[in-house]
């Protein structure tokens, strides 16, 4: 689960990190009045789930309360399109107004739990207010890391290290090592997969802190964290998936018109391949997951067919303990909910797969059956 | 013969009496599986269901009166990493946790515990488990009817895409000697490169399908022990090519970030280290039947 920046500052700051002064505000007139609490030049940047925002076009300083105001009212409604969001972009529903800062060096900070080690990596450079990824492939020296044994955790030498290693001031050391001791327990007692303050400055006056700040909340954890579900901001996530997500199936959309409906992350992964492979394109991946009920099928192919980009369906099923007649059903109901035409075609192996087959071939939709993988790949060749 | 499970295999299952438990638990003893003792607590001194499977309270009492050495899990996620320590502090060799969403922040400091203090092995999580056909030995959830004996391994990280494989290889005549699935997520327990080895030991494994995903380096990793050790020849399938960056692809570790977790560049490296590459998903039983006929 992603979270907005302003709450990102929050939590960080209930932990004892510095932020910088300001507020979150909803309206043009509590932007203002932010704005009037700070003085002077103030920063306002639009609450997107999304990185980029600055090129396009959502983060503005302002000499004062009325410009703030203005901004924020051109922004507050408008759809943000940045290169990490789709076409249509995201919805701008809140900014974050906030000091402005003499700025004399950005650097860059970030941990999340690495596969390879198994461990949560603490990632630090002094190319701060870059591409993380662009610095890493350019100037893989400017990288650091530092591997925390779970046993003990972070310790502060470590800190140390990173902070001297991105050759930061020797006054400014201990508080930069003290910021990721804390960051460290927030990323612990939170669950979080990953948290980024790109840049992380030092300021003309001493101080070291965050102007941008990402944490992502893991889902798989989210059962223990009861009072961090109150920050997810649906409006945030494309509708259908949020949908999905609603009814505990994996469903991720895609800008192509051949729906998936497969159960299984790999071979739905597989599928979308396959689809690819012929020169077709896939509107979504979807996994229904071994243990789905014939209503949550039905559900989550509603929700496939409510795209409107689907104009064709492939139905790639190896039945287990998911059997392939009571998909068929949910299947057939969920053509029936949203009176769609969508020609299917339909490859199912494993338990009933047969009785499957039975139950969509007099279902009088259009079906063309497929026995292998490739057969149901030139079945969708245009 | 197989790998890490055949017919000395002692089978304890934590977690019996739940539904997915004892269902699966079921299916395992039709197929011929070993299932020595089960383990609920609060249930212990009871008769799993028709069966004469007794459980325990606790794995330690169950290890001591069956010598279980292998524990399926079925614990949910919440609870699984406790259950895999118990497994491990009770010495048995391989746990295998077949929950999908257990919170990686549990399972960082069971993975070290495991590899520091203990020498039990895990399998998964997020996996589908293993089988070895010739013993009869399915310790998993995969459908044991379309497994058939014979001298292919497979190893992977999906589930139902190994089910696809070993459906094209039967299909084919062709029987498997172990199936494993290492399982999706990001921090797990055996890697790719633990199983090749295995398999490259084994005197019944002729060749390996390898079948990885999108996200991580595990399959570099693979790539690299391939090159320098493997002596049988594998053929390697990766899927997610056409996932885009960013997007957790059902799997939590299937996610591209960084150029290494993309598709093509994971095939790059396996096929530099030798790997036969399998053009489709629709053409693994053909590339191994290929590889096994030359």
């Amino acid at each position: 689960m992603k979270v907005h920046e302003y709450q990102a500052k929050a939590l960080m700051a209930k932990y004892g990190i510095p932020v910088p002064k300001g507020g979150v505000a909803a309206t043009p007139d509590e932007a203002k009045k932010v704005a009037a609490g700070l003085g002077g030049s103030v920063v306002v940047k639009a609450q997107v789930h999304a990185g980029g925002r600055g090129k396009a076009g959502g983060v503005k300083v302002v000499a004062n309360p009325d410009e703030a105001a203005e901004f924020t009212k051109s922004i507050l409604g408008t759809q943000l399109v940045t290169f990490q969001t789709g076409p249509e972009g995201v919805p701008v529903t809140s900014v974050l107004v906030e000091e402005t800062m003499d700025i004399v060096k950005e650097l860059y900070l970030a941990m999340l739990i690495e596969p390879s080690t198994r461990s949560i990596v603490v990632i630090a450079s002094e190319a701060g207010g870059m591409d993380i990824e662009e610095v890493a492939a350019t100037t893989p020296e400017k990288i650091l890391r530092a591997v925390v044994d779970p046993t003990v955790g972070l310790q502060p030498y470590q800190g140390r290290q990173l902070a001297y290693g991105m050759g930061m001031a020797p006054e400014l050391v201990r508080p930069a090592a003290d910021l990721m001791i804390k960051l460290y327990k927030l990323f612990i007692e939170n669950d979080c997969s990953q948290a980024e303050i790109n840049p992380l400055v030092v300021t003309g006056d001493g101080r070291v802190l965050p102007v941008d700040a990402k944490l992502t909340i893991d889902d798989d954890a989210m059962f223990r964290h009861k009072d961090l579900a109150e920050l997810r901001d649906a409006g945030q996530e494309d509708p259908l998936e949020a949908q999905a997500n609603d009814i505990g199936v994996i469903y991720v959309r895609l800008d192509g018109d051949v729906g998936c409906l497969v159960n299984g992350a790999g071979l739905a992964m597989a599928t979308m391949d396959v689809v690819t492979n012929v020169g077709a394109k896939p509107a979504n991946f979807l996994d229904v997951g071994g243990g789905a009920d014939e209503e949550r099928i039905r559900a989550a192919v509603g929700i496939l067919l409510s795209d409107p980009n689907v104009k064709r369906v492939l139905v790639n099923i190896f039945g287990g303990i998911l059997r392939c007649d009571m998909l068929a059903r949910g299947l057939v109901a969920a053509y029936a909910d949203t009176k769609s035409t969508a020609p299917l075609v339909v490859r199912m192996l494993g338990t009933n797969a047969e009785e499957g087959r039975q139950v969509l071939s007099e279902s009088g939709l259009n079906v063309t059956i497929a026995h292998t993988f490739n057969d149901a790949a030139e079945a969708l060749r245009a | 013969m197989s790998i890490l499970v055949n017919k000395d295999s002692r089978i304890l299952v934590q977690g019996i009496t739940g539904k997915e438990g004892s269902f699966h638990t079921l299916r395992c003893m039709e197929y011929g599986t070993n299932v020595v003792a089960g383990v609920t607590p609060g249930r212990g001194g009871s008769i799993f269901g028709d069966t004469s499977v007794p459980v325990f309270n606790t794995v330690e009492e169950a290890v001591r009166e069956t010598g279980a050495n292998v524990a399926l899990i079925f614990v949910p996620a919440p609870f699984a990493a406790d259950a895999i320590v118990e497994s491990a502090d009770a010495g048995i060799p391989l746990v295998v946790p077949i929950a999908e969403g257990i919170p990686p922040h549990d399972m960082v400091p069971v993975a070290r515990y495991l590899d520091a203090s203990t020498s039990t092995r895990m399998l998964g999580p997020n996996c589908p488990g293993l089988i070895s056909p010739g013993d009869f030995c399915k310790v998993g959830i995969m459908p044991g009817a379309i497994h058939k004996a014979g001298k292919v391994g497979i190893v992977s990280r999906s589930g139902t895409l190994t089910y696809e494989a070993v459906g094209q290889l039967s299909g084919l005549d062709i029987g498997q000697s172990t199936c494993v699935g290492i399982g999706g997520d990001p921090v797990s327990g055996t890697t790719f490169v633990d199983v090749l080895r295995l398999f490259n030991e084994d005197p019944d494994t002729d060749a390996v399908v390898l079948i990885g995903e999108i996200g991580g380096t595990k399959e570099q990793e693979a790539a690299e022990f391939i090159k320098a050790e493997m002596k049988k020849p594998v053929a390697s399938l990766i899927v997610g090519a056409s996932a885009p960056p960013g997007k957790r692809m059902g799997h939590a570790g299937a996610i591209i970030s960084g150029a290494a977790g993309r598709a093509d560049e994971k095939m790059k490296a396996l096929i530099a280290a030798g790997a036969s590459p399998i053009p489709t998903p629709g053409d693994i039983g053909l590339t191994i039947q290929e590889i096994l006929g030359k």
